[in-house]
């Protein structure tokens, strides 16, 4: 399956999440022998998954297309000691598996990362195979820590992160090649934290996952206007980082969220309740999907169709200021 | 052939007499409580934990304990009620905590409060899969414990477990001890009349499992059937072992047995005392 490549000018290396973040997982068994893979029929010969299978017979668990027990599996072997991946395509994972996600992982309160691929509308199959509301359901879910990293190398650090402090998470990746958006490691980041990426005065793009993207292009557009934008990567979106919120709010009164994701129940909405629960007063618009099954296509057609993209983001932000 | 220890199987009978009879009493203190799967799967429930687990109540975290998942996490009062009689908690601990606010007890069990459970489960169709990923955690570290899992026969409609039978078979977990506990009758009506299972047998065969069928409400074919296991090796390819228990729901208390309605309920005082008579003649018959 090749990857989607994104139409951009600039901030054009790409980043295969689906490669890098198995690669990391791959690492990381390597030093820790209680490390887990399980997957639902996602080793393609010659993948890094497949790689895995071939290093980690032993360790590796591949239980077919069959979602629930690859969820339920997986937090058997975590019950009994182990660190465990589990990976599948994320819009049959979050949906179909989420008994098992809240009972046995999140309830159990076991180390298993989840990881849902194809994350948004990004895999270019239609309604049936696009992820809008993984954010939803895996907020509602207590003891769950949900993450959508904003490139693959970020999914990496998050794997990193797993192994360091096992806990029940949701991993949320796209499907193949995206931009970088960041050129190096060397930024801080912790799970909860989100990262200003850029600072700015006028308003603010709370971005997550490809939102976060699409977000510092369009502050770069709306940079050569003299508009200066402030543009947070909040990866984490439970627990949401409340606090870089407020101040953002305080300091440029005008909050925008994108996300590749239904508009209800993910990070448009956990901000809302922030907002309204502490009496903050801004200019708010939520970017995503529409709260529909979305049309045919790619990225690179829907983003612009539904608004999110830079285009629309920029559109947004000129229409508050 | 195997020959059979009476002993066992007469102490084994009279635990599970006594088990019955906290059950009952355990629901007239608590007021309302399944009864119906709990009665039926007692007998094999008694013989795992008191003699054919690897297990030691004073230490019911020993990493090399055989584990025990319980599908049908309804019935977690049976273990509770084992659970006290081998000392981890008093009865007054039990009955006063039931489904209080700071108790550990609830209708479905959870590992949070009672580290003795090895999953918490309640949600159908979830525990075999859990047992899967248990036996395959014992075959990496090449332990020597094996896993039991406990299903309710209605519990089988939920496609997950045939998703886990299947896994289970491809894998060879010959570490893995599936009982099925065959009383017939789901949550409101009998399993033939809602989906039927028939032949249960006959399915896990066709999907390469090991398969055991015995009336589980006679110790001695418990005995038999469980005596007769391989020792348990993680690392042998092997077919996983089905023990398909064949039993009556609410048995050894006859206005329960085989009847829906007591899936769950309640018991008052006159209606404990009639019970608790009833399974003193249930066992004076030879509890066949």
């Amino acid at each position: 399956m090749a990857g989607f490549t994104f139409n951009v000018e600039e901030m054009t290396v790409m980043g295969n999440a689906r490669e890098l973040v198995p690669k990391k997982i791959f690492e990381l068994m390597k030093q820790d022998k209680d490390i887990v893979y399980v997957l639902s029929d996602s080793a393609v010969t010659g993948s890094i998954p497949w790689k895995i299978l071939q290093a980690y017979p032993d360790r590796t668990i591949d239980v077919g297309i069959a979602e629930s027990n690859l969820v339920g599996t997986a937090a058997g072997a975590a019950l009994a000691g182990k660190k465990a991946f589990a990976t599948a395509f994320g819009p049959f994972l979050s949906i179909r598996a989420t008994d098992q996600i809240c009972l046995d992982v999140a309830y159990n309160d076991v180390a298993v990362c989840v990881i849902g691929t194809h994350g948004g509308l990004t895999s270019g199959g239609g309604p049936t195979h696009y992820t809008i509301m993984d954010y939803a359901v895996m907020r509602a879910i207590p003891n769950m820590t949900m993450i959508s990293p904003s490139d693959a190398n970020q999914g990496a650090r998050i794997v990193d992160e797993f192994v360091k402090n096992p806990r029940p998470m949701y991993l949320r990746l796209a499907r193949g090649e995206e931009p970088l958006v960041y050129a190096d490691q060397d930024y801080p980041f912790q799970i909860g934290k989100a990262v200003v990426t850029r600072e700015g005065r006028d308003a603010t793009v709370i971005g997550t996952g490809i939102g976060v993207y699409n977000a510092l292009k369009a502050a770069q557009e709306l940079e050569r206007e003299g508009v200066s934008i402030r543009v947070l990567d909040m990866h984490t979106i439970k627990p949401l980082d409340g606090e870089a919120v407020l101040k953002a709010v305080k300091e440029t009164g005008i909050i925008i969220t994108v996300e590749d994701h239904n508009i209800i129940g993910g990070l448009g909405s956990a901000v809302a309740e922030l907002l309204a629960e502490t009496n903050m007063s801004c200019k708010f618009k939520r970017l995503g999907v529409p709260d529909v099954f979305a049309k045919l296509g790619y990225p690179d057609t829907l983003y612009p169709y539904y608004g999110y993209d830079e285009v629309g983001i920029a559109k947004q932000i000129k229409a508050f200021l | 052939m195997i020959t059979i220890d009476t002993q066992l199987v007469s102490k084994l009978e009279e635990k599970a007499l006594q088990i019955r009879k906290e059950l009952v009493v355990y629901c007239n203190k608590i007021g309302n409580s399944h009864l119906g799967g709990p009665l039926s799967m007692t007998d094999v429930t008694v013989a795992l934990f008191y003699h054919f687990m690897r297990y030691d109540p004073n230490n019911y975290s020993w990493p090399e304990r055989d584990r025990f998942i319980l599908g049908k996490g309804h019935c977690a009062c049976l273990l509770y009620n084992i659970f006290t009689d081998m000392g981890m908690f008093s009865k007054e601990e039990l009955y006063g905590e039931y489904n209080k606010l700071d108790g550990r007890f609830g209708q479905h069990p959870n590992r949070k409060y009672l580290p003795m459970f090895d999953a918490s489960t309640g949600s159908l169709g979830h525990g075999l899969s859990l047992a899967f990923g248990y036996a395959m955690a014992g075959r990496m570290d090449k332990a020597n414990w094996r896993v039991y899992c406990v299903v309710g026969d209605g519990e089988l409609d939920e496609g997950s477990n045939w998703e886990a039978v299947m896994s289970a078979a491809h894998y060879q977990m010959g570490n893995l001890v599936l009982i099925v506990d065959r009383n017939r009758i789901s949550g409101c009506r009998h399993t033939e009349d809602t989906i039927a299972l028939d032949s249960l047998e006959k399915k896990f065969d066709a999907f390469n499992w090991h398969v055991i069928s015995i009336d589980g409400n006679n110790m001695a074919q418990i005995v038999e059937a469980l005596s007769a296991l391989p020792e348990s090796d993680p690392v042998a390819r092997r077919k996983p072992v089905v023990i398909v228990s064949n039993t009556v729901k609410g048995k050894g208390i006859d206005f329960m047995e085989d009847q829906p309605k007591w899936h769950l309920g309640g018991l008052d005082d006159e209606k404990m005392a009639e019970a608790l008579s009833l399974l003193d003649a249930y066992s004076k018959r030879g509890a066949k």
